[in-house]
């Protein structure tokens, strides 16, 4: 049993690991598009605070580009611990919404402080209440705060999300079973983990000694029924989001740097220049008969031919 | 209050008669002195005779008039073309140009909904379920999900939800395409960066590019039209010219200063490119140009090759091959006249698609470089050589931020510094900026009127906007005093002239509408007083 734990856990991590891979290198092998930035734009220097870009400056490709990385981060970083624009745009969503995906920021910590944990007792100073190591002491403490709120915060954040997935009338015909089916799975995952710290893990030594088990292949068994379910449900709702919308954890990074924020402009010999050159040679294949390409004629054939008059 | 019918996706290729009924007595009530439905011009239904000819069955207003099919081959016909057009629509070979974004919008909407609280049409239609920024995405999302990912006839339904596939579903998806002014005011708000109005804009794409299908308005008297003749307007290089010199009388008698217009002048520094339809409807907007540019002592000149003296660029709405042949057009003639820029006058979409869009079309020596009058006109402004009188401009004026130009490409505060500078009462609309309304005539309603659909321009997609004139001016709505919107794009002005006209608004509450540089000329101390004539046309 220990065994097809262990196993479920390593190729959910497999999943997880090569499904970001396969969709990021996807996102990063689409050609270069043309430029549909939305403003503001996050790294604008002198005009964030209106939403204005380098364009405001008369003759701007004669000045030097001015950008700003303490801008940007002024911008991602709200966004991505505190869902800002869902607060500022849809507040009651955002109170559901908030709470999931911060408790699910405090879960990922908690692993983070398992794998801490870990090491240093791998290194000889225990991790408990009345450790002799004030390291481990801190790390114990740590994490029994971090994992408590995290999955507080994430279930309460999860019953909010179902209960408006379900009752909003603004959702009605665009929840599909997957919407639900997603909700529910949390639910159950986040409900048995609750479940598994009130009851036989709240010092989360078990959880502690899995990774260990993890990490040293010794496959050794949780030692409760119920730590190996919140093992098994938490091992596999990390493969599963990767293959739903849910992947919008990591694409949210291309839908704003790659797109709303993309203002890079083309310069004559530059990168994009070269992208340019070669995809204007791709062949056509729209049938409309402004067009025919046919497969034959290039991008530079049909923008350059002439209307019939 | 009866609960309303809701409009759901999965029933939208079912047969009814009508999909969306959009009823006066729900649209969101107007401030005074529209506050009551009967002060309200009444929302004209469209003649029934032609719903036996086009396709009617999406809501109460027709923009395309799609023929319907007169065989079941026909039908199968369009839901094979279209099938085949969304699959081209994913291949980087035939979209490459927003593919990355088309697939990042396509595949992770989380139907939060946030979207449709920001979309001035679902506001101003009393939230008619149709008019969702993501209803129509939806759509799409659907199709894509059963037709093009592996297993999509099962886990298509069970991710996203049920859709059928048939002629209706893609001739009412066609007429939707046409109901969103491609403002993108719904992706500013999406906590995941999505754009439902990409969507739209790939759908229109998909129609026009593989089916043929676009508005008339935009294609045929549009961009061929351009592209055969020179200009949208029908005007060749010949009556343009006229038209001009026209023009550069009435300036120089209006202004008691000599104006005359240059063509064609080799090594100038700028090109100047109007929206021609300026010319036509607003001949005192290039006038005005003319005179700012004379008297700051700017080498500039017009083009008269095809395409070279109007800016417009419909294919950004529309098709992206359109798109690329104009955006060429435009700098093959600046390339020939070898000026230092090309310099775009008030046109937010000609803005938008010469310098944005355009960008990663033109390259080597077709990449010259474009500027924004705006900029052009606050170096002028600013620079000294010209005196103003600002209490000539002491009436309230207010400005309208055309979306191409402002939210789309982020040229805000220029035109703004201006107008504080020029203008003694000048006040924002609420919002304004990046957080601006739409006209309710972008992505080319302006110019599309036909059947009834223009008193759904007027009545939908410029309520919110209509509002917004009434609210900023609401301390005096007397006809009396004269009240000015400074539009600084052609395709918004058609808009306003157009809706200002259907609900009287210069006779009821003294509004007027104009551009920028007729500001500027009014507060010149060189021009004689009195350039802004406060007649409506």
């Amino acid at each position: 049993m220990a065994l097809v734990l262990h196993l479920i856990t390593y190729v959910s991590f497999l999943v997880l690991i090569v499904a970001v891979a396969r969709r990021a290198n996807k996102f990063m092998k689409t050609p270069v598009h043309l430029r549909w930035e939305l403003y503001p734009v996050a790294h604008e220097k002198k005009g964030l605070k209106h939403g204005g870009s380098y364009m405001e400056e008369h003759e701007w490709w004669t000045r030097p580009r001015e950008t700003s990385t303490f801008s940007m981060l002024s911008k991602m970083v709200p966004e991505m611990l505190f869902i800002k624009a869902l607060r500022e745009h849809n507040r009651s969503l955002w109170y559901r919404s908030f709470p999931f995906h911060f408790g699910l920021y405090m879960i990922i910590g908690l692993i983070f402080l398992l794998f801490v944990g870990v090491f240093s007792e791998m290194a000889g100073a225990p991790v408990a209440a009345d450790s002799s190591s004030g390291f481990g002491k801190a790390v114990f403490y740590l994490t029994k705060v971090v994992g408590a709120i995290g999955i507080i915060l994430a279930l309460i954040g999860t019953i909010g999300l179902l209960h408006r997935r379900l009752t909003d009338p603004d959702l009605e015909g665009y929840t599909a079973s997957a919407h639900v089916f997603n909700l529910f799975f949390f639910l159950v995952a986040l409900g048995v983990a609750f479940l598994a710290f009130i009851t036989v893990d709240s010092a989360y030594s078990m959880a502690r000694g899995y990774i260990h088990s993890l990490i040293t292949f010794s496959m050794e068994p949780t030692g409760s029924w119920l730590v190996s379910m919140e093992v098994a449900l938490a091992s596999l709702l990390i493969a599963y989001i990767p293959l739903t919308h849910m992947s919008h954890f990591f694409t949210k990074y291309f839908t704003y740097h790659s797109v709303l924020w993309d203002d890079e402009p083309n310069k004559p010999g530059s990168t994009i220049e070269g992208k340019l050159l070669e995809y204007l040679n791709y062949p056509v294949s729209w049938s409309a008969p402004h067009i025919a390409g046919g497969g034959k004629k290039t991008w530079v054939d049909v923008a350059t031919e002439e209307v019939e008059k | 209050m009866t609960k309303k019918k809701k409009i759901k996706v999965k029933d939208f290729g079912k047969p009814a008669e009508k999909i969306a009924n959009t009823s006066p007595e729900e649209f969101k009530p107007l401030p005074r002195p529209f506050d009551r439905q009967e002060s309200i011009p009444e929302f004209a239904p469209y003649n029934e005779k032609y719903t036996a000819e086009v396709e009617t069955s999406l809501d109460e207003t027709i923009a395309l008039g799609l023929p319907k099919p007169k065989t079941k081959e026909e039908e199968q016909e369009l839901v094979r073309k279209f099938l085949s057009g969304m699959e081209k629509l994913f291949r980087k070979e035939d979209n490459w140009t927003f593919l990355q974004p088309l697939i990042l919008s396509t595949e992770h909407c989380a139907q939060c909904q946030t979207c449709s609280e920001a979309c001035h049409i679902f506001e101003a239609s009393g939230e008619n379920d149709v008019y969702r920024p993501a209803f129509r995405s939806e759509i799409f999302r659907r199709l894509y999900f059963k037709y093009f990912k592996p297993g999509g006839k099962f886990f298509g339904k069970w991710s996203r939800g049920d859709i059928d596939l048939n002629w209706k579903t893609v001739a009412r998806l066609a007429e939707l395409s046409y109901r969103c002014n491609l403002c993108r005011r719904c992706a500013q708000t999406c906590p995941l960066g999505l754009d439902n109005g990409l969507i739209a804009h790939e759908l229109r794409k998909l129609f026009s590019q593989e089916l043929g299908i676009a508005p008339k308005e935009l294609h045929e008297k549009g961009s061929v039209l351009q592209l055969q003749v020179g200009s949208s307007t029908g005007m060749n290089a010949l009556v343009v010219k006229d038209n001009i010199e026209f023009i550069d009388e009435d300036m120089t008698e209006k202004t008691g200063m000599k104006i005359e217009s240059h063509w064609d002048k080799e090594g100038a520094d700028v090109l100047l490119i109007h929206n021609a339809g300026e010319i036509m409807a607003w001949p005192e907007n290039p006038g005005a140009f003319a005179v700012i540019f004379e008297a700051a002592g700017v080498s500039w000149t017009y083009s008269s090759e095809v395409a070279g003296y109007d800016s417009i660029n419909y294919g950004l709405w529309y098709d992206d091959v359109m798109l690329a042949k104009v955006a060429v057009k435009h700098a093959q003639a600046a390339k020939k006249l070898k000026v230092k820029k090309i310099v775009l006058g008030e046109c937010g979409h000609a803005h938008k698609a010469l310098t944005v869009i355009a960008d990663r079309v033109l390259t080597g020596d077709l990449n010259i470089p474009r500027e924004s009058a705006m900029t052009v006109l606050e170096e002028i402004v600013f620079g000294g050589k010209i005196k103003f009188d600002p209490s000539r401009n002491d009436f309230p004026v207010t400005l309208h931020d055309p979306c191409n130009m402002v939210r789309l490409m982020g040229v805000v505060e220029p035109q703004r510094r201006i107008m504080r500078h020029i203008c003694p009462d000048f006040r924002e609309m609420t919002p304004h900026g990046v957080d601006n309304y739409c006209c309710g005539g972008g992505s080319g309603f302006a110019i599309m009127s036909p059947y009834n659909f223009s008193d759904w321009r007027f009545q939908v997609s410029g309520r919110k906007k209509l509002e917004q004139v009434l609210n900023v001016f609401s301390d005096d709505l007397s006809p009396e005093t004269h009240k000015y919107v400074c539009a600084p794009c052609s395709n918004c002005k058609g808009q306003f002239r157009d809706m200002f006209a259907y609900y009287d608004l210069w006779e009821k509450c003294g509004i007027m509408y104009g551009g920028l540089v007729e500001l500027i000329v009014n507060a010149m101390t060189d021009v004689k007083p009195g350039f802004l004539e406060w007649e409506w046309h």
